[in-house]
């Protein structure tokens, strides 16, 4: 289940009496939003990129069946083992996120619960079910149930993946752009029109930026394992780089092409939260001050908020208002027009924000280098743009990341903006009990990922190569039909990653 | 509320839900038994076609469980916000446990440490079970509500008896898990699981028996409803129906019967289900929280209605044709 909802920060003081607690200062609030960002945060690396990733694996099995070329059937069977392991760790970190709306944010549930709670039952109804049952026989069952049906169930799991995206983002929207309700007598959000709440305002802009990031996030990592592969390529000639080279073209296609797309695509969101979130946006840009005749753009700085002033600001006049409102002169509000209580944590928002541009534009260099080596025929032969390629392969995480924690902390104090705040929202759980859950999701998420990630660098470490095999399911790896002699024990050979 | 509409709704949606936790319980349990018996069958061969058997289904089955989450927010936010706070320790206890079961699948084929991930599988599931049974527990034996919200510490779960059904289920799900490997399997890894079923199928007997007798002491209305006089007559047919599926088990057993086993183990499970059903009903937090109270407003269940009774056919469909495309004895051949 990718982007949740509530909180990240730290930086809202909670107006309701929290529980006392043994741990000086950090309150059940604090612990629990501590708690709910990092499983988020964490969560949401899985479907950023199998969302992509999935997508990308039924055009490599269609172009195989339209083509019959069996390098696109051994890249299919490639990041299809390493789709296995990213979508389990998807799916049991989802899990947790199902849950944590009750556990941690009843009073929320209870109040938002008759909008969001059907939204997301649709999720669970139209998408998920829908992944988990074709995964199957997409993972398993090729001998099975044969080529095309085959490439149908990895269609449904694709497909599976992007009405999920989409419910989610409407109930992440929702509770940014809330519409379409209205509040019974004991305080419940009641839906009065669901056309009005799914199609809330900012939800296609965020939906469209949202999608478009876990595709350019799978390109890059693609990406980036060619040109390792080309690289590796170019030191020793027996390393296979046909898959790679193959794989390189089109991740390469995508950057150059979803990039700038991409840019457009954050630039609307951007103007959108100007228009239901100007607190957010101020804070994304450091105008700690209104501007009514134009207000610049600050490229760096260091935002001082006990001050109100962005240290060493970095500016360019009047560029803030061209960008926003497409004319110079145009006025521009900034924190100062807003009570102190109202302000997100403004130094993690102007941070996050300027790191996911920066990589943004990174991207855009990227792709654009990419066609300009395609264009001179040398796509597969300048090592200075595999090295680049390489560099940028994990950046897409960091991007969507840093895009996810600068919308979400930009929408403090509030979880359903201007309506609920995020201090009202907290389970009565105490302290020790959030601080000890809180304690063993890093640790066992640090562990357990951690481990799932070295297995998916692991993998790909080695080249795609002729006959790669599929998802390894034991005997197979074993000569087929010959189960191991007695005596030996059979953990022993254990599962040689390919 | 209160009006004859809602009335209707709110008792639908009642019911879907206990599809969806019974669905989850009959696809899951077996699941998570097949993690609960890990450490019984023999390292290799035994282990690996056993996760053969479930490794294309368990993230269909573990669906259900997001269904009932997500569904009992959906149609009841009130029970969801008073309830899984009540039940922080082991609700988050379970899902961690899901954490490691989940990704034992793909990782015990990638590590040269498979004894790790491998029991990382067993107690994984273990866990699960443990705290589902709990949870269960926790909610039967009530949860201290002020106002809208749960107003209990973080340990009022802890019981005796949820203890006592937190084991049940792990023997339950234990039983579950014999009884499919029977059906998928065959020579040695069958005759393991035949043993396996008689232990784990005297075992649920008694807990099923055990949790029974208790329960209609933990509230004077349990007692009231199981034992005076009309009830104890329309309800006994379900402990004896009950009894009657244990002891035809138990036959199944003996004449090494396949599929019987699982589907009268299953029957057990139902009963005590219905069982449960007649002890909590109309509440979701016994003697606070009807459903009706609970329900969300009717454009919510409604809306969703909808579109459960749209896809909830579809999603079995499909469903059943991955179970049916993954059919036969496991270990023949790999799904290769």
């Amino acid at each position: 289940m990718p982007p949740g909802a509530t909180t990240l920060d730290k930086g809202a003081r909670p107006h309701c009496a929290m529980r006392a607690t043994m741990f000086e200062g950090i309150s059940a609030l604090d612990l629990a939003r501590a708690q709910f960002a990092f499983t988020i945060s964490f969560h949401f690396i899985f479907p950023a990129f199998s969302i992509g990733l999935a997508s990308f694996l039924a055009v490599l099995e269609g172009l195989w069946l339209w083509t019959g070329r069996d390098v696109y059937l051994n890249l299919f069977k490639y990041w299809l083992k390493i789709f296995a392991i990213a979508f389990a760790m998807g799916v049991v970190s989802g899990i947790v996120m199902s849950y944590q709306f009750g556990t941690n944010w009843s009073v929320f549930s209870d109040k938002a619960g008759p909008v969001i709670g059907p939204l997301m039952a649709y999720e669970v109804l139209t998408a998920f079910f829908l992944e988990a049952g074709f995964l199957g026989v997409m993972l398993f069952g090729m001998q099975r149930v044969g080529k095309k049906l085959h490439f149908a169930a990895t269609c449904a799991v694709a497909v599976g993946t992007a009405i999920s995206a989409f419910w989610i983002i409407v109930v992440n929207s929702w509770m940014h752009t809330p519409q379409g309700h209205a509040f019974n007598e004991v305080g419940q959000f009641v839906p009065l029109d669901w056309w009005t709440i799914i199609f809330n305002p900012s939800m296609p802009y965020r939906l469209v930026h949202t999608v478009l990031g876990a595709y350019l996030t799978t390109a890059l990592v693609v990406g980036g394992v060619a040109a390792w592969h080309l690289l590796k390529g170019r030191r020793d000639p027996e390393h296979n780089t046909e898959g790679a080279r193959v794989m390189f073209s089109m991740a390469m296609w995508m950057a150059a092409l979803v990039a700038p797309l991409q840019i457009v695509a954050g630039h609307a969101q951007g103007e959108n939260t100007l228009a239901y979130q100007p607190a957010k946006i101020a804070a994304m840009e450091g105008n700690y001050k209104s501007y009514p005749d134009g207000a610049p753009l600050t490229l760096f700085g260091i935002p001082d908020s006990e001050a109100g002033v962005v240290r060493h600001a970095v500016e360019i006049p009047k560029l803030g208002s061209w960008v926003l409102k497409g004319d110079m002169d145009a006025p521009l509000e900034g924190l100062d027009a807003f009570p102190r209580t109202e302000w997100p944590p403004v130094e993690i928002v102007f941070w996050t924000f300027r790191v996911m541009v920066g990589i943004g534009v990174l991207m855009l260099g990227l792709g654009a280098w990419s066609l300009l080596a395609r264009l001179r025929g040398k796509l597969f032969d300048w090592p200075w743009l595999h090295r680049a390629a390489l560099a940028m392969g994990p950046s897409g995480f960091v991007a969507v990341l840093c895009g996810w924690v600068t919308t979400e902390v930009g929408r403090q104090p509030y979880t359903v903006y201007g309506l609920m705040r995020t201090a009202d929202s907290v389970s009565p759980v105490g302290a020790p009990a959030v601080a000890a859950s809180l304690t063993a999701f890093v640790l066992v998420y640090f562990v357990v990922f951690g481990v799932g990630t070295w297995f998916i660098v692991k993998l790909m470490g080695h080249a795609p190569h002729p006959g790669e095999t599929g998802v390894p399911q034991g005997g197979p790896t074993r000569t087929a039909g010959i189960t191991p002699a007695p005596g030996q024990n059979p953990d022993a050979v254990a599962h040689p990653a390919e | 509320m209160g009006l004859g509409f809602d009335f209707d709704l709110t008792v639908i949606w009642a019911g879907i839900l206990a599809f969806a936790v019974f669905a989850y319980v009959v696809m899951d349990g077996f699941d998570l038994g097949i993690g609960i018996l890990f450490p019984l069958l023999d390292p290799g061969q035994q282990r690996d076609a056993t996760m053969n058997s479930v490794a294309p289904v368990w993230d269909g089955n573990e669906t259900w469980l997001i269904l009932g989450g997500g569904g009992l927010m959906a149609a009841f936010p009130l029970a969801y916000a008073i309830i899984l706070p009540a039940v922080y320790v082991p609700l988050i206890a379970m899902l961690l446990g899901l954490v490691f079961r989940g990704v034992a699948f793909e990782f015990r084929w990638r590590t040269t440490r498979q004894p790790i991930w491998d029991f990382a599988f067993f107690a994984g599931s273990v866990v699960a079970a443990f705290t589902q049974g709990v949870v269960l527990g926790a909610v039967l034996q009530g949860i201290s509500v002020e106002g809208r919200s749960y107003s209990g510490l973080w340990w009022e779960w802890l019981s005796p008896f949820s203890l006592l059904c937190g084991a049940s289920v792990v023997i339950g799900y234990g039983l579950l898990g014999a009884c499919w490997l029977i059906y998928r399997t065959e020579n040695e890894l069958q005759d393991r699981a035949y043993r396996l079923a008689w232990l784990f199928g005297i075992g649920t007997s008694v807990a099923v028996v055990a949790v029974s007798l208790a329960t209609p002491f933990l509230e004077a209305e349990y007692y009231k409803r199981w034992f005076s006089a009309p009830g104890i007559y329309v309800l006994s047919p379900i402990p004896l129906l009950a009894g009657a599926a244990a002891l035809g088990f138990f036959r199944a057993l003996s004449k090494r019967a396949e599929l019987a086993p699982f589907l009268l183990a299953l029957a057990l499970f139902l009963l005590s289900f219905i069982g449960l059903g007649v002890s909590m009903f109309p509440y979701l937090v016994p003697g606070e929280i009807t459903i009706w109270q609970a329900a969300a407003p009717a454009k919510s269940q409604m809306f969703m209605l909808v579109g459960t009774a749209v896809m909830v056919p579809v999603i079995i469909a499909y469903s059943a044709y991955a179970y049916w495309v993954f059919r036969g004895k496991v270990g023949h051949e790999g799904y290769h």
